[in-house]
């Protein structure tokens, strides 16, 4: 029985991530969600909340569970490829498993389920359809971390996108309107420049399949190969958006700062399908082996990544809450990794991927701790100013300095490691200069401005006024407890880990294997597709010989 | 004057329009340029599949057939853009009700904050 279970898994693996959430999402809405009643308290102990809550978290457990599978599969180097309706690529949607999406998803996973369970303590039932929304935005993420089509890509942004929307304004409040407003618009329009991307690929190389595209960037001539540039150039600007990279992270502190705790933890990850879509395209399909389209974005990213990183820092020292600390630290960390992605070497990009596991996960505990620290603060919420002591200045206080010793940089926590491998990277190449002084100079700076927010929180603290507020409860520390199980885990791990990534990178420096997997063994350099020209060949001439 | 320069030339010109709606100040304008700015990239995506005369649509005969996968493609566009208009437009809505202003920033300019 068991062993069916496993042969039928591993022969819809990559779709069942997908389908998994998408399903019981429909089941979540097809119960319903009276919703409206937190206000007169009569939501907490009604049974469909919690129906509701049962099923979500059980979903998101066995997802878990399917996307440790991948990962075990994955680590052995071979391709997982679902042909969807058995299509054959390029013609039909494939979806690929490879080391780096198996590592997203795990990650999607490990910072949703606790996230989740942290929203079951209450958040959940602050509007309607929390639950179900939440299992639409894992689809999308999955979904983006799983395809191997372009296009298919630009779909599964749109599912998370929209389900961001929605949990956005969870919770409601005139703050989380206005913040919405900007958040929607400015996604529309980097909807709109998605498009123009991939139909630019489109009209260079005649496919959006990633394998295949990645095959005919090498072998463009001159007027198609300057679309393929321009392409690459919009794409940056859409993934950058969502990455939240310099001109275009405005957005983003303000955004989650507004944002429900749990609903802010969750989009910790949502950078990363940005971070995670510029090595897909710009690492993988633009990368070193894509002739004269290679690499079109190089001089760009690293000084834009290295400036992104500063700014992101001076904004924490200056942010006046601590949400938009954590928020601005989020801009700050993206910089890092991106600094990791845009020196464009197997072994930076290895770095890069590490620094991402650690920074989504401190930084999904920073944003649910900033909640509990601000319940017990009173009138003051997460202010950056003296009020009463918090109730429990021991547990919050050690769960801050952890946190922030990791996210600034401190041996022996991650987040040490992590910037350490970036540095180690860099050593030898041309910025390294730039890098080392950027990366070392914005882990001190991020130091100060925690450091100051756990003073102003935790010491300066008025004696008079301390209204009496209750304790957070064990269930919503359990959650904060399980990222810094986390954090510690990935420093303990660091070995096997790092082991991983680096075959994650150099499984994306040699996209050969990538295509031999999808396209069948005899694609490679074989010219599969061109931009129709209108001319239907026989059917005789289509047979490879 | 070929058929693509006048094609052209309308994408950008709408293209420019919706620009200009999508800076102004009161969230309908936005609304309606992010609209037109849908326009124009369904319409960009059709000529990346390259301008067709006397082509059919679909597989037909022995005769030219224009590039069938664009119109797909812009179909999906279709849907998600109506869809999230949609969404925007009852954002848009609430947020006016919330804020007691529709100006983008929930507050009319040089009034009160909050």
């Amino acid at each position: 029985m068991s062993g069916a279970i496993v042969a039928f898994w591993l022969q819809h693996a990559p779709v069942l991530s997908v389908v998994l959430p998408l399903l019981t999402a429909v089941v979540l809405l097809l119960i319903g969600d009276a919703g409206g009643m937190a206000g007169q308290g009569g939501a907490h102990d009604d049974a469909p909340l919690r129906w509701r809550r049962r099923i979500s978290l059980a979903s998101a457990s066995l997802g878990l569970l399917m996307a440790l599978g991948l990962v075990q599969h994955a680590t052995g180097g071979e391709l997982l490829v679902y042909r969807l309706g058995d299509w054959p690529a390029p013609f039909g949607i494939v979806m690929v498993v490879d080391r780096l999406s198996a590592l997203m998803v795990l990650l999607t996973y490990l910072v949703a389920v606790p996230v989740l369970w942290y929203a079951a303590s209450g958040w959940d039932a602050r509007g309607r359809y929390f639950h179900a929304v939440f299992q639409f935005q894992l689809m999308g993420l999955s979904g983006a971390f799983l395809t191997g089509d372009l296009f298919n890509l630009f779909v599964f942004f749109e599912v998370l996108l929209i389900a961001s929307y929605v949990l956005l304004v969870h919770g409601q409040g005139r703050e989380r309107f206005r913040m919405g407003v900007h958040y929607v618009v400015l996604n529309l329009v980097a909807s709109g420049l998605f498009l123009v991307g991939l139909s630019l690929v489109y009209a260079a190389t005649g496919t959006l399949n990633m394998a295949d595209v990645g095959q005919r960037l090498a072998q463009l001539q001159d007027p198609h190969l300057l679309f393929a540039r321009v392409a690459a150039l919009v794409l940056l600007v859409v993934f950058g958006l969502k990455a939240a990279m310099l001109p275009l992270y405005f957005w983003l502190p303000g955004t989650y700062a507004a944002a429900s705790a749990p609903v802010a933890a969750l989009f910790a990850i949502m950078t990363k399908v940005g971070v995670y879509s510029i090595v897909r395209v710009h690492w993988q399909l633009f990368g070193s082996e894509a002739g004269s389209a290679a690499l079109a974005v190089a001089d760009w990213l690293l000084p834009l990544a290295l400036t992104t990183s500063v700014l992101g820092v001076l904004g924490a020292l200056a942010a006046h809450t601590m949400g938009r600390l954590v928020a601005y630290l989020t801009v700050s960390s993206v910089g890092t990794i991106l600094a990791g992605v845009g020196l464009f070497t197997p072994q930076a990009l290895s770095a890069a991927l590490y620094y991402t596991l650690h920074s989504t996960i401190v930084i999904a505990g920073l944003f649910l701790l900033v909640e509990l620290i601000a319940a017990q603060r009173g009138d003051a919420v997460d202010r950056l100013q003296p009020a009463h002591a918090v109730r429990e200045p021991v547990v919050l206080g050690v769960m801050m300095l952890f946190g922030a010793a990791s996210a600034a940089g401190l041996p022996p926590l991650p987040g040490f490691l992590g910037k350490l491998m970036v540095l180690e990277a860099s050593s030898g190449l041309l910025a390294q200069a730039w890098v080392w002084s950027v990366v070392l100079g914005v882990g001190f700076l991020t130091i100060v401005g925690l450091a100051r927010a756990g003073v102003i929180v935790f010491w300066h603290v008025q004696p008079v006024g301390g209204a009496v507020t209750s304790g957070s409860s064990r269930r919503l520390l359990a959650p904060v407890w399980a990222f810094m199980a986390l954090t510690l885990a990935l420093a303990v791990l660091a070995s096997p880990v790092k082991r991983y990534t680096d075959a994650a990178a150099a499984q994306l420096s040699a996209p050969a294997d990538y295509v031999r997997s999808v396209l069948g063994a005899d694609a490679l350099g074989r010219s599969t597709t061109r931009p129709y020209g209108g001319r239907r060949a026989p059917m005789s001439q289509e047979k490879p010989p | 004057m070929s058929m693509e320069f006048l094609v052209a030339t309308g994408v950008g010109m709408v293209t420019a329009t919706g620009v200009y709606l999508m800076l102004r100040g009161r969230s309908f304008p936005v609304v309606l340029g992010l609209s037109l700015f849908g326009y124009a990239v369904n319409v960009f995506i059709f000529l990346m599949g390259r301008l067709w005369t006397n082509a059919a649509p679909i597989l037909v005969g022995e005769g030219p057939v224009a590039d069938p996968l664009p119109q797909a493609l812009v179909l999906t566009a279709i849907v998600i853009g109506f869809a999230t208009t949609g969404f925007v437009v009852e954002l848009a809505l609430r947020s006016r009700h919330e804020a007691g202003s529709d100006h983008v920033d929930g507050h009319e300019p040089g009034g009160p904050r909050s």
